[in-house]
């Protein structure tokens, strides 16, 4: 047992329960090629190192020459030689490693099949064994060839493992090392030839290698892992199983339809996904049938799907014919492990035609964990939001009296059959008049066609004539089959009218969500979001609509279209009922009604942002439901994107927050050091004086007391940085130009300097056809002074500071370069920050950290720029000033005037 | 036996200059270092007898060089700097510095520091017995005197007071004192310690309010003085 290897108080039990048992230590593998061998290798190498016996029970290199040279200095039991059906194998000698009696045995590829004949079928088997006669076992296993996994594992790379063991093996382990390797790198391996694949399954493995597979089997033998080694390590997985792509992350699927406990499924998927840390996907399926529902049952299956986005999951809606078969590609598609759905309902005469969704989907998707859950109403069907949506479907009078109309003329082109053909194929006629009624007016304007030409058919074409009386039965029958095919074609061919329309409304509210989304997308700030929304939903309803959002006083119109600026009274009373309610209210919903507007809640996972107002362009006009339900969409995303800027603005304001506290801090500490160090040698030398004058010699005196000049000097340039700092943030200093040479300014700049850096030479160079400059030479003499005393603090001594002046075609370019550490690219420009210094500790040079902001105040006051660049070659630093070129001198009317 | 070595390290020149004055006034033989690094060089290669360490230092934080230092040697420290925070002081105490002096400080000061950190440390196992005012503790004997009457104590009261008079004049951090007297589980029980440090001075000090024996240092520990 070595140190960093420290057993849990579990493990040592277990260790005592099965004294002079040995220990198993397993080397776990995500995939073949991650390096188990190799791990095992080098451990039983540091075993070696400590004078551990260990012996080499078997190891399969495959060849592999890393791999092999590990084995040098390890001892290797000669394999035993098995002949079956003519060929030749290499098992292990279990015989001769009992014999052997190692402290540590190595045991390659512990779910190895032996060869028939063998001792024991697999090698597990004789790793117990082993185990049993108190060697410690050091083994290799893929993850893959768990017994539990084993179905997983085929489902996921399609590659049936035949080798497994019993998930008992692992979990008897007492050690359990995961040798880890990131899929990319182990595709690579792949390619450079670095795992052994043997020529038969070359294919094969080539399909399992494939990056979601790998992931899926890292994350799995990460989990068994986690799972054995203890609560901590699952911690791990947990936050990073939040925190980061987990591409192979169980996922749930629920299915969502117009059943009245549809949200009650939403949440039972929601808390088994939190339970389990899984993702999770509500799904519905619009089929031919489920556009036809009535508008109560589309409103629950959109609430469910909306609740799952509000819950955190998401929401996929599937077309197809069959739900089934659409529900479980998409199952596969997401690499979803478990489906929810509702307990099968009865349906009416449906109901014994065929089978429920439910029993289907049980039946077919074998390869899922399917959850049924019960169906007791927990939420009882709730009161829809837009009373709006139950009034009647208003009677059709047009489709009515084309029904009528149609039946006239079908009435007409029998009188011409009757003519030449017999009368029972004047109800072809009739039936095509009622095919006409059904696709272009609807199922009620069919059936009064279908009865009105049932009547038309006796009254006028069958004996006795003009009478309502059947004399023959031929007729009867043909009265009666007419009747029964006219309302089945009318049935059919209305319902197929009925699915038209719902396809293309769905096509119509696809493109609507899409543009919206395209549009909000693209806006980058809230208003430009929020104009987005208002202009988006007043055309898609064809009226006006606002957003509302809370101010400092309450709610208050953000954005219109078109514009609007005042709501009356009762509109304003609804909007803050929608905003503190979260719930609709206005127009045609359940609050309010009497309000001119119909607010909407804009809700998003945090809370509500605010509401959004719609009012159609006729004052007593509702939106359809159709549009209802796309309105309640449009608001959901509204609200995300809404979310989104806000959430960058507050981003950006802690960020400017943070910012200032930072140059607080710096300033604080800035001053504290650099107010502090001087003082600290001006005492020190003081009380030095003062308590041990009578020790000190004549030199050291003076020495003291220099120090004391020198460090009240110091403390005097840093107050009157501050000072100047202050006047520049304020504006109070104005440069009082006047011309001036630059030579005399740099010249009393160096001499300042010079008293205080004795240990830097400082070199001039200023060309000889520098004009006269038109500056505040006490400023600029301070800049000099500062980006001087800059060098020589922060370059070595003995080195040289060099300052070079030149006239360009555009300006005065003057360089102050040193040969000290330099500046790093990334700090160049911040040096010039107020109280920035590259390293904010203490632990530097006393600086002010205010030379440079100073210096950059009274360039740009002189409409010059300067900046940081890396020095000659690039070292040390180089300070770059451009100053405007002055204006022409006209000495010539000077010395006319003087 | 020479002069006593003492080695300053601090990036001001200026406050070498001065340190290395007074300190050569008093007696000391001094050298100097301007970088963590040149100060941690010099400690293994020989070794001072004091060390006086800045901790603002251009190429490594004053207290990693505490901690550096001490892998080799228990040489005594005392830590100068202008950070002034408790939290800086009981740091540094708690990585092993013996002092800490919050500049600016008067040399006088800082003199007395070196002195009782120099004091011998044969003398603290021959010093059974510490002096002060009018309290004799008598270490080895466990007995505690005051103005010559024997005074009783409780067993913890004398852990406690056992290990301030112990290293007497040396400030001891809360943290050390819990260890030392109720055990590693009670470091940061500061409450058992001002409970008992109260007792101790009801019975010991003239003024229990104004204690002369057993001082505060304000949010880091406890220093008992002996009488100079």
């Amino acid at each position: 047992m070595t140190e960093e290897n420290r057993p849990s108080p579990d493990a040592l039990l277990a260790e005592a329960r099965r004294e002079g048992r040995g220990r198993l230590k397993i080397f776990l593998g995500a995939a073949p090629g991650v390096g188990k061998t190799y791990s095992m290798l080098e451990t039983a190498h540091e075993r070696l190192r400590e004078s551990v016996d260990v012996v080499a029970g078997v190891v399969e290199t495959h060849g592999r020459r890393e791999t092999e040279a590990l084995l040098t200095g390890l001892e290797l039991l000669p394999p035993r030689e098995v002949e079956y059906r003519g060929h030749h194998f290499r098992e292990m000698d279990l015989d001769a490693l009992l014999a052997r009696r190692p402290k540590v045995a190595l045991v390659d590829e512990l779910a190895h099949t032996n060869v028939p004949g063998s001792r024991h079928v697999k090698r597990w088997q004789d790793v117990e064994e082993v185990l049993a006669a108190g060697i410690d076992v050091y083994a290799t296993l893929n993850i893959q060839h768990l017994e539990s996994l084993n179905d997983v594992v085929e489902q996921i790379s399609g590659v049936k493992v035949r080798e497994t063991l019993p998930d008992s093996v692992l979990s008897r382990a007492d050690e359990i090392e995961l040798i880890d390797l990131p899929p990319e790198d182990l595709i690579k391996r792949l390619h450079e030839g670095k795992v052994y694949v043997p020529e038969q399954a070359r294919r094969a493995v080539h399909n399992f290698f494939s990056p979601g597979n790998l992931t899926a089997l890292r994350e799995m033998a990460l989990r068994h892992a986690a799972e054995r080694v203890d609560a901590q390590m699952v911690d791990y997985m947990r936050a990073h199983a939040i925190a980061g792509p987990w591409p192979a992350r169980e996922r749930i699927m629920v299915c969502i339809d117009e059943r009245v406990d549809a949200g009650r499924l939403v949440r039972v998927t929601k808390r088994a996904a939190d339970r389990r840390g899984a993702a999770w996907v509500a799904v519905t399926v619009e089929t031919a049938q489920t556009l036809s529902l009535d508008e109560a049952e589309k409103d629950r299956i959109a609430d469910a799907m909306r609740l799952a986005i509000q819950l955190g999951g998401e929401a996929t809606t599937l077309q197809g014919d069959d739900v089934v078969a659409a529900v479980l590609a998409h199952a596969r598609e997401r690499n979803a492990t478990q489906i929810v759905v509702g307990r099968a309902r009865r349906t009416g005469w449906l109901g014994w035609l065929g089978k429920s969704v439910t029993d289907r989907l049980v039946e077919h998707g074998g390869d899922f964990n399917i959850l049924v859950v019960g169906g007791e109403d927990e939420d009882k069907p709730h009161a829809p939001a837009f009373s709006a949506r139950k009034a009647a479907v208003p009677t059709d009078w047009l489709g009515l009296a084309f029904a009528v109309v149609a039946t006239a003329l079908a009435t007409g082109l029998g009188f011409v059959i009757d003519i030449w053909l017999p009368v029972a194929s004047i109800s072809v006629a009739y039936l095509l008049a009622v095919m006409v009624v059904a696709i272009n007016a609807g199922l009620r304007p069919a059936i009064l066609a279908s009865v009105a030409s049932f009547f038309s058919f006796n009254f006028f074409f069958t004996e006795p004539r003009l009478t309502f009386a059947v004399s023959d039965t031929q007729n009867v029958l043909t009265l009666i089959f007419f009747l029964i095919a006219a309302v089945i074609v009318s049935n059919m061919a209305s319902r197929l009218r009925t699915q038209i329309q719902a396809t293309r409304e769905s096509a119509r509210r696809s493109t609507n969500l899409y543009d919206f989304g395209r549009k909000v997308t693209a806006a980058a700030t809230l208003d430009d979001v929020l104009w987005a929304v208002v202009h988006h939903v007043a055309n898609t309803i064809q009226g006006r609509s606002l957003v509302l959002m809370p101010g400092e006083n309450g709610l208050s119109i953000a954005a219109g279209y078109p514009p609007e600026d005042e709501l009356d009274d009762k509109s304003a009373a609804a909007a803050d009922w929608a905003w503190s309610h979260g719930k609709p209210a206005g127009r045609g919903s359940a609050t309010l009604p009497a309000a001119l507007w119909l607010f909407l809640p804009l809700k998003t996972g945090r809370g509500a942002v605010g509401v959004i107002g719609v009012q159609m362009m006729e004052d007593a006009d509702l939106p359809a439901p159709e549009q209802m339900r796309l309105l309640e969409t449009l608001a959901d995303q509204a609200a995300v994107a809404i979310e989104r800027t806000t959430l960058v603005s507050d981003i950006e304001a802690a960020r400017v927050a943070t910012e200032r506290e930072r140059l607080r801090s710096a300033l604080l500490s800035s001053l504290s050091h650099d107010l502090r160090t001087p003082l600290v040698s001006i005492m020190g030398a003081a009380s030095s004086l003062i308590s041990y004058d009578h020790a000190l010699d004549t030199s050291s005196r003076a020495d003291l007391a220099q120090t004391i000049q020198d460090e009240a000097e110091r403390l005097n340039r840093f107050v009157q940085n501050l000072l100047d700092m202050t006047r520049l943030g304020s504006g109070a200093l104005k440069p009082r130009v006047d011309w001036a040479d630059l030579r005399d300014i740099v010249g009393a700049a160096v001499g300042r300097t010079a008293r205080l850096a004795r240990s830097h030479s400082i070199k001039v160079e200023i060309a000889a056809d520098m004009p006269l400059l038109c500056v505040d030479a006490v400023l600029l003499e301070q800049v000099f002074f500062n980006l001087l005393d800059n060098a020589c603090k922060y370059a070595p001594a003995g080195t040289t500071v060099k300052v070079w002046a030149r006239r360009t075609r555009q300006h005065i370019a003057i360089e102050v370069v040193d040969q000290g550490p330099g500046i790093p690219a990334e700090d160049r420009e911040k040096v010039f920050d107020m109280f920035y210094r590259v390293d904010q500790t203490d632990a530097q040079t006393a600086g002010t950290g205010l030379g440079l902001a100073i210096c950059r105040g009274i360039v740009e006051a002189h409409g010059g720029t300067i900046s940081a660049e890396p020095g000659l070659h690039g070292a040390g630093t180089c300070i770059l000033i451009h100053l405007p070129l002055p204006p022409d001198l006209d000495l010539g009317a000077a010395s006319g005037e003087g | 036996m020479g002069n006593p070595r003492v080695l300053v390290v601090d990036d001001e020149a200026q406050i070498r200059k001065f340190l290395r004055i007074s300190l050569g006034a008093n007696g000391y033989e001094v050298t100097e270092a301007a970088t963590a690094a040149a100060g941690i060089a010099m400690v293994r290669a020989a070794p001072p007898d004091l060390l006086i360490l800045d901790l603002g230092l251009p190429d490594m934080d004053g207290q990693e060089v505490i901690t550096a230092v001490r892998e080799t040697s228990d040489l005594p420290i005392i830590v100068l700097s202008v950070r002034s925070l408790e939290f800086d002081k009981v740091e540094a105490l708690d990585r092993g510095a013996n002092d800490y002096v919050v500049k600016p400080f008067g040399v006088a000061e800082l003199m007395a520091r070196v002195r009782v950190v120099l004091r011998p440390r044969g003398a603290k196992d021959a010093a059974d017995v510490v002096e002060s005012g009018g309290v004799r503790i008598d270490l080895a004997r466990r007995v505690v005197t005051r103005d010559g009457d024997e005074l009783h104590l409780s067993r913890k009261e004398w852990d406690l007071l056992a290990v301030l008079a112990g290293q007497a004049d040396h400030v001891l951090t809360h943290r050390f004192i819990l260890k030392e007297v109720w055990g590693p589980a009670h470091t940061d029980d500061t409450a058992y310690l001002r409970v008992y440090v109260n007792q101790l001075r009801q019975k010991l000090e003239t003024d229990p309010a104004r204690p002369t024996l057993i001082v505060t240092d304000p949010g880091v520990g406890y220093r008992l003085k002996r009488g100079e």
